[in-house]
């Protein structure tokens, strides 16, 4: 163990086991604040802690906490949708952690959301009282709804098994298979509506980030999302959950970093010439020469080009430090994508007088889910088995791989 | 290259012949990156 991973280690793990560690202080300070504010947000309503306005109407939370959150839970469905439906069986290892990611990712979505709507108790309308079925955003609702479903059904085996009910648990994980082709339909169905959501305002977004084919670029971006999110938070999770992890787990890893390196790298290639055609076919290549041109180049050539050779260059000399580092110029430049359609290139000839700029409340309640995410992920992993097999269950494990791929021959 | 486009059909001409040249550059450049990727996978 380097010096530098003991320092990390009592940092975060500290043996005297006393609670004002600084980790443990930050949070605590992020969450005081992310509840003062939420009280200021529905006392005073979203103009005490937004900078929201008739412009823009969707801001950070709708930018950041819903477009990119979603983006980034996908490694739900990528990583299931690789081990159970394309039989990578190398990749079972890292289902649990890629789904319980996604579960929080799509939990914390919508409790940004209910921050959002201006009715939050009115959520459950769509489905009750008076369907908007024509409406993009309906849609969203509907498959956001239901996969967050699918993922907890996915994600409750672990929580059986530490909780101890065999019988429930082995019912559930029975239906994995059906579980995760709803859930590659779904997820395929609202990634790339929240995409869809701007085909209606050609004016409003950048001719540069606008095009009839934002659905499939919001798709395809997840998956890259989704591969890279689960490289990052393996690398997190292995530098600061390393002692909870089995041998099963540590074993597949790094393969498991350079199988979804070498997938994600050949999807951004994809995704590159696509969005190339898409500038083809509108002959918007004049506007690459202005200043929104040059911020477009930077997020295509920056984050989109460099990772996806980085990518590349790291799978095939298995540089797993340089697939690591990548993972994070990926995930960046799906974030940065993101609140480019949402909020940058978004209203991009309004004066800058009238641009949106994010209200420290906003940033502050940003930052307080985040911060619920990660220490509900750190209880749940120290808790519930997902870096490792329970010890009841473990031939269970070889089984629950087996009845799926009976027809493989 | 950058003249004026005075029907829908000299525009979609244009584009969509620009757009075939880039498919065929970016075919061939896939295929090219795949091996590349995958060329030292029995090391």
């Amino acid at each position: 163990m380097s010096e530098q991973h003991v320092v990390v280690k009592k940092l975060f793990f500290p043996t005297d086991r006393s609670l004002y560690t600084p980790f443990n202080v930050v949070c605590g300070v992020i969450l005081l604040v992310g509840l003062l504010l939420t009280v200021m947000r529905f006392t005073g309503g979203l103009a005490a802690v937004t900078n929201l306005d008739d412009n823009y109407p969707w801001g950070l939370w709708i930018g950041f906490d819903l477009m990119a959150g979603v983006a980034l839970a996908a490694g739900g469905y990528t990583t299931s949708a690789a081990c159970y439906i394309f039989g990578m069986k190398r990749f079972h290892s890292a289902v649990r952690p890629a789904i319980l990611t996604g579960f929080l990712g799509y939990a914390l979505v919508v409790l940004s959301l209910n921050y959002d709507v201006g009715r939050p108790w009115r959520l459950p309308y769509p489905f009750a009282v008076q369907s908007g079925t024509t409406s993009l955003l309906f849609e969203v609702a509907a498959c956001v709804a239901l996969y967050l479903t699918v993922l907890f059904l996915e994600y409750s085996p672990a929580a059986l098994e530490w909780l101890g009910f065999k019988k429930l648990r082995n019912a559930i994980v029975k239906v994995t298979l059906v579980l995760t082709i709803f859930g590659v339909v779904l997820s395929t169905l609202h990634q790339s509506s929240l995409g869809a959501l701007f085909l209606i305002a050609p004016s409003k977004l950048h001719p540069l980030w606008y095009s009839t084919y934002i659905p499939v670029y919001f798709f395809v971006s997840s998956i890259i999302a989704g591969l890279s999110m689960v490289i990052f938070e393996g690398t997190l999770s292995h530098k600061y959950f390393h002692d909870r992890m089995d041998e099963t787990y540590r074993a597949e890893h790094d393969g498991l970093v350079l199988g979804f390196a070498k997938g994600a790298s050949f999807v951004m290639a994809g995704y590159l010439i696509i969005k190339v055609i898409g500038i083809a076919v509108d002959n918007q290549w004049h506007l690459l020469a202005t200043p929104y041109g040059l911020w477009f180049l930077v997020e295509l050539i920056g984050f989109v080009a460099l990772p996806c050779y980085l990518y590349a260059v790291g799978a095939r000399d298995k540089n797993l430090k340089l697939i690591q580092r990548t993972s994070i110029i990926a995930v960046l430049g799906i974030i940065l994508n993101r609140l480019n359609v949402c909020l940058i290139a978004f209203n991009w000839y309004l004066p800058w007088n009238q641009k949106y700029i994010p209200h420290w409340g906003e940033i502050g309640l940003t930052i307080f889910m985040l911060t619920i995410g990660v220490l509900v992920f750190k209880f749940i992993v120290t808790k519930q088995p997902i870096f490792y097999e329970h010890p009841k269950y473990k031939e269970h494990h070889a089984e629950d791989l087996s009845p799926h791929h009976k027809g493989h021959h | 290259m950058d003249g004026i486009f005075y029907t829908l059909q000299d525009f979609m001409t244009h584009t969509k012949g620009v757009t075939y040249i880039i498919m065929v550059l970016a075919l061939v450049s896939i295929t090219a990156f795949w091996r590349f990727l995958t060329d030292r996978d029995d090391d």
